[in-house]
């Protein structure tokens, strides 16, 4: 989904920049405030865990779906991790359906990646008979509406509905996969938090909305795990960001992320 | 083996091929081999085998892609089936569109766009052959090929690829490292003005090391920089080629 013809009035633009030199922004939130943070659970009971988190205006529904597979020729002994996503048509007039955008693959990517390298999924619990048959962990997500920020709405909607996924056990007998009645949770052990800035001018804000991004020329995710470690980072769009600011960007990710992981923990207890 | 597990570093500080922590590989830069690109340069960086050629300013094809006010630069990363051990499907992967899109994203400061209203820059980067931070020595040899077109430019793009190994950071991963280690943090910089154009990380780090690994490419970028320098010289204005060398380790 390319924004690039998103109008900003070349007026709240410049109010916009003027405001940020002072600190403030359009929507009174401080520079490192992200936007009210709704996060519900369960809300699709087919799927194994699913969630539906709200950042502003911004919505996205994250299902997570378990079967067997085949392991990956590298990794014989363990479970196989998968996040994939859609940004809906109906999300936004500047959304289209049809192969994935550059932008959705990136999205998809990114929100992965935090999940993969935080080790948030004990992917070595998941395999059932080593180099043919191991658990495979789907999370799905479906981008409804778009107001900004799509990196960590995902990201949060992705991390909600595996932290409650819950699937039926696996058993192996005589070398052949069997499905138990007993429900087990998926086997989550960690809660990775992204932060995703906006460079807007000289200024980086947390938690963009849609004319916000419309306005940046730079962008920075930066993903930290319950140890306050960074797990995964992505700066994106055609622009520079100096050494000094990556740094900046990294604490303010390490101190927000952690108010976040603890409303994430809340709503999916 | 399980990643993480695999001894990558000996107590001495070792590296499996004799590098020491903060050790390039060597690299073997070329300008100028593909003769129908406006511009092209070949890196061997380990043993990856990376070719990158431009062609532009030129129109864009389909026209609906013009940008009034500046050129439209686009950029291709694609590995060859037989690069890797198992045949990759040559079909473009989310991977390699998702390095395409960052590799645009890292180049695109450096080049003053501005200049070439209403045309198009197409960079194209072959991984012939791949062995860790292909991305990085992509953008390095991109860089180069842009130059070598004429491409008027604020500076070169060089990168370099730090990451961890057995918990310690360490430049420059190769592909066993990458595979077998705990994080790689791909960095692309411009190294005249002080500015980082890619930062991509993955791995768990601490605050400080996330710093420590940060800087350290920053530092080998400016290395390769160097040697950039020295095979534009050597191009335009017949100066030689540096290749770097590794010692051999004493068995």
């Amino acid at each position: 989904m390319s924004m690039k013809n998103y109008v900003v009035e070349t007026i709240r633009k410049a109010q916009m920049v003027q405001l940020l030199a002072a600190g403030k922004r359009l929507d009174e939130r401080a520079l490192d405030q992200p936007r009210e943070l709704k996060v519900e659970t369960g809300v699709i009971p087919k799927a194994n865990g699913s969630a539906r988190v709200t950042l502003g205006n911004t919505e996205v529904i994250a299902g997570v779906k378990v079967a067997t597979g085949i392991p990956f020729p590298d990794t014989p002994d363990k479970g196989i991790l998968m996040v994939n996503g859609e940004i809906l048509p109906m999300s936004s007039p500047y959304a289209e359906a049809g192969p994935p955008s550059p932008e959705a693959i990136e999205l998809a990517r990114v929100v992965d990646r935090g999940v993969r390298e935080s080790k948030m999924i004990a992917l070595e619990d998941l395999s059932l008979i080593p180099g043919k048959t191991v658990i495979s962990v789907f999370c799905d997500f479906n981008v409804m509406n778009v107001d900004g920020n799509l990196f960590d709405a995902v990201s949060y909607a992705v991390v909600a509905a595996l932290k409650t996924a819950k699937m039926k056990k696996f058993k192996v007998k005589d070398d052949k996969v069997e499905v138990t009645e007993e429900v087990v949770p998926v086997p989550v052990k960690k809660t990775p938090v992204s932060v995703t800035f906006a460079r807007i001018g000289e200024r980086l804000v947390v938690d963009p909305s849609a004319e916000e991004e419309a306005s940046m020329d730079m962008r920075i995710t930066i993903t930290t795990e319950d140890g306050g470690n960074v797990c995964a980072t992505q700066k994106g769009e055609a622009s520079t960001i100096t050494p000094t600011q990556v740094l900046e960007a990294a604490d303010i990710a390490i101190r927000v992320g952690k108010d976040i992981r603890a409303r994430i923990l809340e709503a999916t207890k | 083996m399980a990643k993480g597990e695999t001894k990558l570093i000996d107590e001495k500080g070792n590296r499996r091929d004799g590098r020491k922590w903060d050790q390039l590989r060597p690299i073997k830069l070329q300008v100028g081999l593909v003769k129908n690109a406006d511009g092209s340069a070949y890196i061997e960086w380990g043993k990856n085998k990376i070719m990158a050629a431009v062609y532009g300013p030129k129109e864009v094809h389909p026209k609906h892609q013009v940008l009034a006010d500046r050129a439209l630069l686009r950029c291709r990363y694609h590995m060859a089936p037989f690069s890797v051990d198992e045949r990759k499907n040559p079909a473009p992967s989310r991977r390699e569109i998702e390095i395409s899109k960052v590799m645009r994203e890292a180049l695109e400061p450096a080049v003053v766009v501005g200049d070439y209203p209403r045309t198009a820059i197409e960079v194209w980067v072959e991984v012939l052959q791949s062995d860790g931070g292909s991305r990085v020595a992509g953008i390095t040899a991109a860089s180069l090929a842009l130059a070598d077109a004429g491409i008027n430019m604020r500076d070169l793009v060089v990168g370099c690829s730090c990451g961890m190994i057995n918990g310690q950071v360490v430049a420059d991963l190769d592909d066993t490292e990458d595979k077998e280690g705990d994080g790689d943090m791909p960095v692309a910089i411009l190294p005249n003005l002080g500015l980082v154009s890619l930062l991509q990380v993955d791995g768990v780090y601490s605050r400080e090391k996330f710093q420590k690994a940060f800087e350290l490419a920053i530092q080998k970028g400016k290395e390769v920089y160097g040697m950039q320098r020295e095979a534009l010289n050597a191009r335009f204005f017949g100066g030689e080629a540096k290749v770097t060398q590794v010692e051999e380790v004493a068995e």
